[in-house]
């Protein structure tokens, strides 16, 4: 027989059993489609919250209080006080570290805020001035919160554009009065004067810009929260720190590593009870974070591909009886050995082609759906496209032939008599 | 056209061994008709799979139009099955989901060297052997919509398609009612009458076995007067040889 007519034949034994040519390719299909969404929605994930924290910027150091590690967070208890503002003013002084460009602590913490009949859960970020250099953001209506907001503690807060929309809706909150709860005091509230409002930010997602709720740090520390810790110092929960140069971050990070051990009594190389870190020490972390879920969608996707190659075995043995008298009956009708495999072959190398491709299709529509959706980005790699498919095709080309190797072994009247 | 010697078949071993064969030594000429009948177990039906080349004696020589079978590899096996042999089971074996036209092309699509037909024949060689079985105007019908007397003719239409030089059937009738029966067996009649065919048939039913020129009777795995029978089948068959 030559090709073409064992194509034809292939052709005409898949036609002859829709049902389970349809199953065998449904293996193929499932197993290939699952791979490719998968590791296309993980690539994603990982590259969107990698890029949202690169996208910050990478001139960004931040201090935070308690230990703050590689690969997880360390608070030793007690120590969230341990940063204060005297710090912050200390690591602005150019005299201690000279490549600070903009020095910008906050004291941010979680309470109600509240507008008529709008009430909403969120982070209310005491501030100076600079922290609008610090993050590159611009006022869009109004003004931003000034240095004597700050000295005189002023009653006053810049609402970030998405913040602003949720509390007032459609209408102008310039001048208009927010209430914002004091934890834990029985119900008192501090009243605040809305005097701007922020440009949409988007991007990054860490700070959230958007939904921020900005008010002066001194107001924030004695009239809102208790920022204050036991010796009275004035308390920070995180100082962020601009440097001039990026190539230069490790060594301002020595720099304020010096600096704040010194003044909280430590020996240098002692390990402090405040971290630095900087942008590309989160960008790091959380990479090894991401990395973790790729692995954990690449698993999932794995075992689909190992659900889908079982699918295709079962379905190639089960047929195995029928196909066994067939044949046995194309050997009684002159078929040699290689007739019969080359048919084979073909039928397994059209299901698992067609199966692949089909799969390929359903893969790349379920990752662009899942982008077009707005949950995630997906990104299609080949290399997920060319595992999933090889993959399936080797386990459908070896199921495929496995038994009929064995079937075309036997003499025609034990293949005829198979039961 | 077909002789064994001294063929054996022996299946398991031991205490468990079963001789389905124990040394038949039998000639079959060309154009002759023979019968071959006896109790289940007899061997006769391993003695047509052999013939048949569908299965291999434990020892023996079995030599087929000059060529000695016993020796061939799967290869040769094919090409002999092929070419020299029609085979009619007693279970049809036709391909679930496959028209009878499909059926009939079957052996034609492993065909090789001068007897191939071109596939644009295949079909018309397929209608002819569908017509002259008298199924002409069931060419698109599959075997579930045909009765068992057509399934049966299908499947000597398919025996024939690629012109073999004998025909072997194995109770070709013995799954068809009387009347289904007596049409396949008018086709044999046919076959063998106006285009000479060497028919060599198994059956259990002395009327079927009365229609050939020489019964051969099987028992435990011998010829029953194996003498008488061959002697009888010379003398019957030479006349035939000629026409």
């Amino acid at each position: 027989m030559d090709w073409l007519e064992s194509l034809n034949t292939a052709w005409h034994g898949l036609n002859a059993n829709k049902m389970r040519s349809g199953l065998t390719m449904l293996g193929v299909i499932i197993g290939v489609a699952a791979v490719i969404a998968l590791l296309s929605i993980g690539q994603g994930v990982q590259e969107s919250i990698t890029g949202s924290i690169s996208g910050a910027g990478s001139n960004l150091l931040f201090v935070a209080p308690g230990s703050f590690q590689l690969g997880g967070v360390e608070t030793p208890s007690g120590s969230a006080a341990s940063l204060t503002y005297a710090d912050a003013q200390a690591i602005a002084d150019p005299r201690n570290v000279p490549d600070a460009a903009i020095v910008a602590p906050e004291f941010t913490m979680q309470t109600q805020v509240i507008f008529g009949s709008a009430n909403i859960n969120t982070k209310v970020t005491g501030i100076t001035p600079e922290y609008l250099a610090a993050f590159g953001m611009e006022v869009d209506r109004g003004r931003f919160i000034s240095e004597s907001d700050v000295s005189g503690r002023g009653t006053v807060a810049v609402l970030g554009n998405d913040a602003a929309r949720d509390l007032f809706g459609g209408f102008d909150p310039i001048g208009q009065k927010i209430k914002v709860s004091i934890p834990g005091a029985g119900g008192g509230r501090v009243s605040l004067t809305v005097v701007g409002i922020l440009s949409p930010q988007g991007g990054s997602r860490f700070s959230d810009p958007d939904n921020a709720i900005l008010v002066p740090i001194t107001t924030a520390q004695t009239k809102i929260f208790d920022g204050r810790n036991a010796q009275g110092d004035a308390v920070v929960t995180s100082v962020n720190v601009v440097v001039t140069n990026e190539e230069r971050v490790d060594e301002i990070t020595d720099q304020i590593n010096t600096l704040l051990l010194r003044r909280h009594g430590f020996k240098p190389g002692e390990e402090g009870d405040f971290s630095v870190v900087s942008q590309a020490d989160l960008l790091a972390t959380l990479t090894q974070v991401t990395n973790i879920l790729v692995v954990f969608l690449g698993a999932i996707a794995a075992i689909s591909l190992l659900v889908g190659g079982i699918g295709i075995m079962n379905i190639m043995l089960v047929s195995v009886t029928e196909r066994t008298r067939e044949i046995g009956l194309r050997k009684a009708m002159g078929a040699r050995k290689v007739d019969i495999l080359t048919q084979f072959l073909l039928e397994a190398i059209i299901l698992s082609l067609a199966g692949g491709a089909i799969g390929i299709g359903l893969g790349v529509g379920i990752a662009l759906l899942v982008e077009k959706s707005g949950m995630t980005n997906a990104i299609i790699t080949s290399d997920a496209v060319l595992l999933a498919v090889s993959f399936s095709v080797a386990v459908g080309l070896f199921f495929g032939i496995y038994p009929a190797n064995h079937a075309a072994s036997l003499r025609p009247i034990e293949a005829l008599r198979y039961e | 056209m077909i002789a064994i010697q001294n063929m054996t078949k022996v299946y398991g071993a031991g205490e468990a061994e079963v001789r389905a064969l124990d040394g038949v030594s039998l000639e079959v000429v060309k154009g002759e008709w023979v019968a071959i009948t006896g109790p289940s177990g007899s061997g006769k039906s391993t003695l047509m799979h052999i013939v048949g080349c569908l299965d291999s004696p434990t020892s023996g020589a079995y030599w087929l139009n000059g060529a000695e079978v016993s020796g061939m590899n799967d290869t040769e096996l094919a090409a002999v099955r092929n070419r020299e042999i029609g085979f009619v089971f007693q279970s049809f074996n036709l391909l679930s989901r496959v028209d009878a036209l499909q059926q009939v092309m079957l052996p034609l699509q492993y065909q090789r060297g001068e007897k191939r037909l071109p596939r644009g024949e295949r079909s018309k060689r397929a209608r002819e052997m569908l017509g002259m079985v008298g199924l002409g105007d069931r060419t698109h019908h599959r075997p579930t919509e045909l009765s068992g007397g057509q399934q049966q003719r299908v499947a000597i239409a398919r025996a024939l398609a690629q012109q073999p030089s004998i025909l072997l059937a194995d109770e070709p009738t013995g799954n068809l009612d009387s009347k289904s029966g007596a049409e396949v067996m008018e086709i044999f009649h046919r076959l063998h009458r106006e285009q000479g065919l060497t028919v060599v048939m198994v059956t259990h039913d002395p009327k079927v076995a009365a229609q050939a020129q020489r019964v051969i009777h099987f028992q435990d795995g011998l010829i029953a007067d194996p003498q008488t029978d061959a002697q009888q089948g010379f003398n019957q068959a030479q006349p035939k040889g000629g026409a």
